[in-house]
């Protein structure tokens, strides 16, 4: 191995390394742990992020994301680099191309492995569905389509009738 | 259920006498969570944020573990209030500091904690005292499924439970454990501790979260990745660490007591003569010689079942509880006055150091 890097402030082996980037000049500093601590470097809840963030804003994907706006709630990738939040759920969906590279430097994996909760999912795909169906039987009705209309009904019958034993199991 | 009566209770974490591993004081998970389709409560609009706080209210107060709890906003609640419950661990900082539109459900024996609004809709919290990691999951665990029934979450197949920051996406699982680590840090180990268990994946905070400090040499273990792993792993590599850190600190403990012994017992020694005859005392070093008793009460120096009241004191000597016992605002000096003369009540009756088993040595 080589020999290890100095502190840039002091003389002691430097475990620290920072690198910045200042109007497009990047900036590299090695420093020792108390030199860091002193300079409030490995502050892990405001730096990691920022570290992280830095990262993800070299990759190209990133650049292309610049500008997007969350259909949702109206976020944009500019108010995500203020407050390390995002806007709502549907964000992930909005920024995915800026999130991916992120999320390879902070968790151990990119795929979720953990609990899922079964129950809210099935009801969200059946509540979906019905509207789908009411919306259907609604037009068959406007534009005459009876023997539609009557498989509709059926349908929105059965579902909710799935559905009702969903939410008392 | 009031809150002045829940307050007036002594707090889940005061209950380790009986545990049988007294290093870890308590073992802590929650969860974040968020609704389907909102804006996360940095984000959403007051009323949006009103709106969210109802519908979590009514769901989170209708579970079992919740049939007797206290629920209020945090606009409802004084500061003083808000201090005490962050003093307990039952809500944040960073809820107590909540714009309008936050609120916290807390069951009777303070076990379970339900934030609302803070950094997501729900932070769901459980607490035991002692080393319980398997027994705080499966209790927030059914918590958490109780309120699937009612609560569309936001999840996705691939991130999992969709938080307001990317850290904390998948499981959005936090465990923690609080441990009471006076031989490391006497021996000045702690700093070579917190590199390795950075290097495990875990995060070492002190005892009221980030940036606090570790006084009374309590820290704070935690997993820092949520993705890419079950919960079960995370809890069962995080309780392989923390048997890990045991092991260092029993160890750290033995040398102590091999090699110096009179200092160490000269320490605690004298940390139980300031209790018993303080007059004006600051939190951070009631900690401190609370700390030591305790480690005195690990070495055989005084009763195990004084253990108890040391935990208890640990949360009755901040500030907030200090406040509490009196009606007028007191300024900080007349606290560490009122401090001093708790302290000196409680162990008038604490039995004596029994040093014998050093001077055998």
């Amino acid at each position: 191995m080589a020999s290890p890097l100095k502190c840039d402030l002091c003389t002691k082996p430097a475990t620290v390394h920072l690198t910045q980037i200042v109007n497009n000049k990047v900036h590299k500093v090695d420093l020792c742990e108390a030199c860091a601590q002193a300079k409030g470097v490995t502050d892990p809840s405001g730096f990691s992020l920022a570290d992280l963030l830095l990262k993800a804003s070299l990759t190209p994907e990133a650049t292309v994301a610049e500008g997007l706006r969350c259909e949702h709630c109206g976020f944009t990738q500019t108010d995500f680099k203020k407050h390390g939040r995002f806007g709502c759920p549907h964000c992930y969906d909005t920024f995915k191309g800026m999130i991916e590279p992120m999320l390879d430097n902070m968790h151990k994996g990119t795929t979720h492995t953990g609990k899922v909760p079964h129950k809210a999912l099935d009801r969200k795909l059946l509540t979906d569905r019905l509207s789908k169906l009411e919306g259907n039987l609604d037009d068959a009705i406007k534009s005459e389509r009876y023997e539609d209309a009557a498989r509709f009904r059926d349908e929105i019958h059965q579902v909710k009738q799935t559905f009702g034993q969903k939410l008392t199991s | 259920m009031t809150l002045a009566s829940l307050l007036a209770t002594p707090s889940e974490l005061t209950d380790t006498a009986s545990s049988k591993c007294a290093i870890v004081l308590m073992t802590r998970i929650r969860l974040a969570r968020n609704l389907a389709g909102k804006s996360f409560p940095g984000w959403a609009k007051e009323k949006e944020r009103n709106a969210i706080l109802a519908a979590c209210r009514d769901a989170v107060s209708a579970t079992t573990q919740m049939k007797r709890s206290v629920s209020t906003t945090v606009d409802d609640l004084s500061d003083l209030e808000k201090q005490i419950l962050v003093e307990r661990h039952l809500i944040s900082r960073e809820l107590s500091g909540a714009k309008s539109g936050a609120g916290v459900i807390i069951s009777k024996d303070q076990a379970f904690s339900v934030m609302i609004n803070e950094e997501d809709h729900l932070r769901i919290q459980t607490m035991r005292a002692g080393f319980q990691l398997k027994k705080t999951w499966n209790a927030i665990n059914d918590l958490d499924s109780a309120l699937e029934d009612k609560l569309d979450y936001a999840f996705s197949p691939t991130l999992g439970y969709l938080t307001a920051c990317p850290t904390n996406l998948g499981t959005g699982m936090r465990a923690s454990a609080m441990m009471h680590l006076p031989a490391l840090v006497i021996s000045s180990q702690m700093e070579k501790v917190v590199r390795a268990v950075n290097q495990l994946g875990m995060v070492v905070r002190g005892l009221f979260g980030e940036g606090s400090d570790a006084s009374g040499s309590i820290f704070q273990i935690s997993n820092q990745t949520t993705l890419g792993e079950s919960e079960e792993d995370i809890i069962k590599r995080l309780g392989s660490v923390l048997n890990s850190i045991i092991e260092h600190e029993v160890n750290a403990r033995a040398r102590l007591m091999e090699n110096e012994a009179s200092k160490l017992s000269d320490k605690i020694g004298r940390a139980y003569g300031i209790l018993q005859n303080c007059h004006l005392l600051s939190s951070g070093e009631a900690m401190n010689l609370l700390s030591l008793v305790r480690l005195g009460i690990d070495l055989g120096m005084f009763p195990d079942d004084s253990r108890g009241v040391i935990d208890r004191l640990f949360i009755e000597a901040q500030p907030g509880h200090i406040q509490h016992t009196t009606k007028h605002d007191l300024e900080s000096n007349e606290r560490d006055t009122l401090r001093a003369e708790k302290l000196r009540t409680e162990f008038a009756s604490f039995s004596k150091p029994n040093f014998s088993h050093n001077s055998q040595n």
